[in-house]
């Protein structure tokens, strides 16, 4: 925020000003000014236009896409419509949403594929870090390798993982078979649905972390390892006392960013199971929210729900605010 | 290994790694490595491209094939005339494109304004723009469904319209903040020298501004257009018409109807263009995630 106002509309022509008083921000003229007032006012008022003026489309798109939804979100989760007719029924959407077992099941469903989704989307991406920043060779190769998941369309990556969990044919089972293990029912079974959603969701999202934890280990300074190893410490010691501390806040970045993002996932559990899996169990919030909406044009319980998914995320945006403002200047 | 002597010391010391057992093991994890990542992260983009090769009966077959043993390239025709690839593929081409060019346009004059020409409100402008990031996105999705159903003031349905995905393109805060940042760092002295000489806003946008930008408007760019290829919830809901869907969307929808390895062959179709993408402008996008992980 140092860069002062500098570009302003200059007036072509005779109507330039004086020079000497371009320099000045147009709220920092003095009382006093006397006729310089007239200029400086009309300048001002020539350079808020032009500058709204290229903000305008911007606005319009937020205020129509952004802005207006937001509003419209509360509103919506306290109205109903019923056969055409919109009137306000306090409480009655979010009742209702919380009298419906998938309510429960749902939340429980997220609260498991963020906790799962924690375990191998969190950790998983750190240690793949912690060891691709030790190695001198084909670093280039090792890290397009990682990211590529990230850049396919999630439709081809999920439906080939699809084809790789078909209990039959699939690729996994017959790997499994291959080596003598017991094959699994994948997306199949109750107990194993939402893992091989996760396990799917991480090969697909992992590149992401593991180029901003690379990007925070070489930040280490060399010499906090010397001096831990002058104490004789081991390779894991070095991990804990090094590695980790210095690596906290994005640590804790990530931690968060990553509970926000897979709290709202849609798009794996959808394609992989149709969204609600097999009784049920890959039902998750978000899906939730668009069954009501586009499956029983209930918009009042879509809202409600909504909203209070939007309540749950806000404690974990503030914690990742306040965390942000730590690591910033 | 010229390479090592410049690198910073991490974890492992160099002089732990120059000793013969260092060494050893150094090249057995790279090499371990190399294979895991290689079998996890390249496997299955081998398996599709192979598999879109093979026949419908060699697809399912137990145990599967390493590799196509009557390759069949002919499935690739098929796939892309049942599915109707074509149109699928110029339509998500259009939605990409078009979005581009919103957000190039828009985005880019929204940040200039907010970083040089300064208007009055300027900050809370960015302010209520930065706090639409912590906003989950699906939250939002019903009600920005509605706004498209009957755009308020206009009373317009954009559904099955391209606007309906190139208008909320340009709501991406993020640009906005990462290109306002960018501009905040560009000196006075080369604006006035502008102003000096008689150039008007839009001018010392065009002819200054925005050719020492093109580093970040690359990663602009190439983000807006990798977005609206990997989106699909959206474009699943505001497109439903089969003309007018997009290739993930469409290609979904038409999974079922058609045999495996066509499928598999529609999907090797439409990760060419992201792949492609990536691999040209793989350090513009790894630059652009450092640039702007962390400071959301």
């Amino acid at each position: 925020m140092t860069t002062p106002a500098a570009s302003r509309s200059v007036p072509h022509g005779p109507a330039l000003p004086p020079a000497g008083h371009g320099t000045r921000a147009p709220g920092e003229l003095a009382p006093g000014a006397g006729r310089r007032d007239r200029g400086a006012l009309r300048r001002s008022i020539r350079r808020n236009l032009t500058a709204y003026a290229f903000l305008v489309g911007a606005l319009l798109c937020f205020a129509l896409f952004s802005w207006f939804p937001m509003v419209r979100e509360v509103i919506l989760a306290f109205q109903r419509t019923h056969r055409g007719t919109t009137t306000w029924a306090g409480w009655h959407n979010l009742r209702q949403i919380t009298a419906d077992p998938a309510f429960w099941q749902a939340w429980r469903n997220t609260a498991q594929f963020t906790g799962y989704a924690l375990v191998l989307g969190f950790a998983v991406p750190f240690v793949v870090a912690v060891v691709l920043n030790e190695l001198r060779h084909f670093q280039g190769y090792l890290r397009i390798l990682v990211y590529l998941p990230v850049m396919l369309p999630p439709v081809a990556s999920v439906l080939l993982f699809k084809y790789f969990y078909d209990p039959g044919y699939g690729l996994f089972n017959e790997i499994l078979h291959a080596l003598h293990l017991p094959t699994s029912q994948w997306l199949q079974s109750t107990h194993t649905a939402m893992l091989s959603v996760v396990i799917a969701s991480t090969w697909m999202n992992m590149g992401g972390a593991t180029l901003i934890y690379l990007a925070a280990l070489q930040g280490i300074p060399g010499e906090l390892y010397e001096a831990v190893e002058l104490d004789g410490a081991g390779l894991l010691r070095r991990v804990w006392h090094v590695t980790i501390p210095q690596t906290r806040l994005v640590l804790s970045l990530l931690l968060l960013m990553q509970i926000i993002s897979t709290m709202q996932v849609f798009t794996e559990p959808y394609l992989l199971t149709g969204g609600a899996g097999p009784q049920g169990s890959t039902t998750t919030v978000v899906y939730l929210i668009y069954q009501y909406a586009f499956n029983f044009d209930n918009y009042g319980a879509a809202a409600a729900l909504g909203l209070v998914l939007l309540i749950v995320l806000a404690v974990f945006s503030g914690i990742y605010v306040r965390l942000n403002r730590e690591t910033g200047e | 290994m010229a390479t090592t002597d410049l690198r910073p010391r991490t974890l492992i010391s160099p002089a732990q790694l120059n000793r013969p057992r260092g060494r050893f093991l150094y090249w057995t994890v790279l090499a371990l490595v190399l294979a895991v990542f290689t079998l996890v992260f390249l496997g299955p983009l081998y398996w599709m491209i192979t598999g879109g090769l093979k026949t419908t009966h060699e697809i399912i077959q137990s145990p599967p094939t390493l590799y196509p043993h009557h390759p069949r390239p002919a499935e690739y025709g098929k796939a892309w005339s049942d599915l109707g690839l074509g149109r699928l593929l110029i339509n998500t081409l259009y939605y990409a494109f078009g979005a581009l060019a919103f957000q190039l346009v828009l985005d880019v004059s929204a940040a200039f304004a907010l970083s040089k020409l300064r208007p009055v409100l300027g900050k809370a402008v960015l302010g209520m723009m930065l706090a639409t990031l912590m906003i989950p996105a699906t939250v939002l999705v019903v009600p920005q469904y509605l706004t498209v159903l009957d755009v308020p003031l206009i009373h317009r349905n954009l559904l099955n319209s391209p606007w309906a995905i190139w208008l909320p393109s340009v709501t991406n805060a993020f640009n906005i903040f990462l290109l306002k940042r960018f501009f905040d760092s560009i000196p006075r002295e080369l604006l006035e020298a502008a102003e000096i000489d008689g150039a008007g806003p839009l001018r010392t946008l065009w002819a200054v501004i925005l050719p020492i930008s093109r580093p970040i408007l690359g990663v602009v760019s190439i983000f807006a257009v990798v977005n609206v290829w990997k989106d699909f919830l959206w474009p699943m809901l505001t497109e439903p018409d089969p003309g007018k869907r997009t290739l993930g969307v469409g290609i979904y929808a038409l999974s079922t109807g058609v045999t495996e390895n066509e499928v598999i062959a529609a999907l090797a179709i439409a990760s060419v263009p992201t792949v492609v993408i990536f691999l040209f402008f793989q350090r513009n996008i790894m630059a652009g995630l450092s640039a702007g992980s962390l400071k959301g």
